[in-house]
């Protein structure tokens, strides 16, 4: 069966252009960038070509590009440099919706003599800039906050955040692993010190990633070894995988009207018809600040593994905001921040979609997933029937 | 991606004897729909004492409607004798084993039954036993100690797994730990004493365990507390954040921020909330 396939901000499929560009420099092209020879130096100017489309999408120099392993190691890394390079200073101040490369890091942290401050969000997912305004201090080395949400699409006043951190002289670093490809970013106009990408969620390979840092940001290396990326991160190039996230940069560029126009339109015509159709249904997250692919939708009284795993059996692939799947107990850790009720965020839903999804399968999700839901809610102890609130 | 068996998917896609019975002669309710699973279990007797018909309403995971509809499909026929001498092994076997992160779901199924078979016999429904351990999710000492015993659980990892208790902020590990101790007879080392402190001392020690220890603590689950005065043994605070609406804040206040405090200042103290 093929898959339609609708969890893309988990990953996406590498574009075939992609995978074209980057099967030469696993036969033919193999040799190592840091050789003498010609045939290493030449593998070394494709990776800096690659560099230059990664930092065109993102309107950066390439020289502010430091390739990485994945987001999370960007991310380890962006926070690492920044506490490494303000020993005197103590506090980190981030917002509870982030990614766990970010929020398990903070917490590991505030266990290590740091204090963190975790900035809440209101009910849509929408950042309390009253409340980050109010706990910058002298002493805050770094603030992380990421560009848009992996799980609702909200996305921050990122100009507006860098605005007031560059006021007040303190790095900004922002997760924009969910951003980069789908929205347009251009760190000329925004006061970025930071940010993090990662190849796998904008069609290039899994297992690289890419680190954005502004000239003049102080700096220390999180991975040490050889004098790679000029000493930023250690470690042999992934060769392959850098040319991919460089044709994968000019493939997004390329189709960021059609995310923000076809994709958008697919995502709404999914999200207005399920919320027609299903009862006690409704979508988490500000609407009016949202990624363009991305429908986080709570469907009361039933619990989200069990409507992946009927999903499943038709084939339709999307993830949740469920304690289940998670293996842990608790939901999701965006949900809760946001308050969302307990009947809706077991069982919320995340459909994240891509440039490859069609309108048929939209229709198909539209026509399966009601009974779905109708199934689960009769064998569900709370479920009375329609109903405006929780019981 | 959980791996389960066919016999799992089978009763989770085609669930037997679900709904309600009317006029039950057993009911049995457990969970809730904070806690992420629920299950209600009817059965009705025949003239023989055998349970002749077995219902069920869940709301959970796979494994959840899975272990309910084994659970029913396994009482059918029993009598209420046999039916008590299923345990959680007994259902998580019938389905061919769950994933060990699940077997909550089964031990889900065994309460209920109990739950169904007390309330035919009559008895007053028994009240939760013991003391709440964790907090989150509601989790008496009693229960884990039996969980502990019966499924010779050696690490709190496990007793996650069986009883959700530690699942959630992981205040209660420690108290986890000694329980799961004294069943293994194990030792349980004394509390170190506390030395006596002036009142400056005091004061700084109830903001750096408020610092360090609670903040972060609540941090995490969105909620926040502000230190307002220390005034002999009393220390007022406000909750701020999710605290300051949550209905269990004063569990928190007493159970959670209250403790700390004692546990790590001085046993005298008393936590009182200020609100605006």
């Amino acid at each position: 069966m093929n898959p339609l396939y609708f969890d893309n901000n988990a990953t996406t499929r590498v574009a075939p252009e992609v995978v074209e560009a980057m099967l030469p420099y696993f036969t033919e092209y193999y040799g190592n960038p840091s050789s003498m020879h010609t045939f290493g130096g030449t593998v070394g100017r494709q990776i800096n070509d690659a560099r230059a489309k990664l930092a065109d999408l993102l309107g950066a120099s390439p020289e502010e590009i430091v390739f990485t392993s994945c987001g999370s190691e960007s991310d380890n890394t962006a926070i690492m440099a920044a506490l490494r390079s303000n020993p005197e200073k103590k506090h980190i101040i981030t917002s509870r919706v982030e990614h766990p490369a970010i929020k398990n890091l903070c917490e590991y942290l505030a266990k290590t003599g740091y204090r963190v401050t975790f900035v809440p969000v209101d009910h849509k997912g929408r950042l309390d800039m009253e409340y980050l305004t109010r706990h910058l201090t002298d002493d805050t080395a770094i603030a992380s906050f990421m560009w848009a949400n992996n799980e609702t699409g909200v996305i921050f006043p990122i100009n507006d955040i860098a605005g007031i951190l560059s006021e007040r002289g303190i790095i900004f670093h922002t997760d924009a692993v969910q951003a980069v490809g789908k929205v347009p970013i251009d760190v000329k106009k925004t006061r970025i010190d930071m940010l993090s990408l990662s190849g796998h969620k904008l069609h290039a390979p899994k297992g690289i990633g890419a680190l954005y840092v502004r000239k003049g940001t102080k700096f220390s290396p999180f991975l040490i070894g050889g004098h790679q990326e000029k000493g930023r991160r250690g470690g042999t190039e992934n060769v392959a995988s850098i040319i991919g996230l460089g044709r994968a940069s000019d493939f997004v560029t390329a189709h960021m009207v059609e995310e923000n126009t076809r994709v958008k339109s697919l995502r709404d015509k999914l999200e207005t018809q399920l919320v027609q159709k299903i009862p006690n249904t409704f979508v988490n997250g500000d609407t009016d600040n949202r990624l363009p692919n991305t429908s986080s939708i709570a469907f009361e009284f039933v619990e989200g593994e069990s409507i992946l795993l009927m999903m499943n059996e038709f084939g339709i692939c999307a993830s949740s905001g469920s304690a289940c799947t998670s293996g842990s107990l608790e939901p999701s850790h965006v949900l809760r921040a946001m308050g969302v009720p307990f009947t809706a965020a077991h069982g919320t839903i995340r459909f994240s979609l891509s440039i490859y999804n069609t309108e048929p399968e939209i229709d198909l999700i539209v026509d399966k997933l009601p009974p779905i839901i109708a199934r689960l809610r009769a064998m569900s102890p709370f479920w009375k029937g329609t109903c405006s609130s929780a019981t | 991606m959980w791996e389960y068996t066919d016999k799992v998917k089978d009763h989770f896609l085609n669930p037997r004897n679900v709904g309600e019975i009317e006029n039950p002669d057993g009911v049995g309710e457990v969970g809730s729909l904070a806690c992420g699973d629920a299950l209600t279990l009817y059965f009705k007797l025949d003239d023989q004492q055998r349970i002749k018909e077995a219902k069920f309403k869940t709301f959970g995971c796979a494994s959840a409607i899975a272990s309910s509809s084994a659970l029913t499909e396994m009482l059918i026929g029993k009598t209420l004798e046999e039916a008590e001498t299923i345990t959680n092994e007994n259902i998580a076997d019938y389905l061919g084993g769950l994933p060990k992160e699940k077997m909550h779901c089964s031990v889900m199924g065994r309460d209920a039954l109990e739950k169904a078979i007390t309330c035919y016999r009559g008895s007053a429904e028994k009240k939760i036993e013991g003391e709440i351990v964790c907090e989150c999710f509601g989790v008496t000492d009693i229960q884990i100690e039996r969980a502990v015993r019966e499924n010779h659980l050696t690490t709190i990892e496990q007793v996650t797994d069986y009883v959700k208790a530690g699942g959630g902020c992981g205040n209660c590990h420690e108290k986890i730990q000694e329980i799961i101790n004294t069943v293994l007879g194990k030792e349980v080392p004394a509390r170190k004493k506390s030395p006596v402190l002036t009142n400056l001392q005091k004061i700084k020690l109830i903001e750096q365990t408020l610092e360090r220890e609670i903040k972060p603590a609540l941090n995490k689950d969105g909620g926040d507390i502000e230190l307002i005065d220390v005034s002999g043994n009393i220390v007022q605070v406000r909750l701020r954040g999710t605290c300051a609406t949550c209905k269990k804040s004063q569990i928190t206040l007493k159970n959670y921020v209250e403790a700390k405090l004692r546990e790590l200042v001085t046993p005298e103290l008393v936590v009182e909330e200020v609100t605006l």
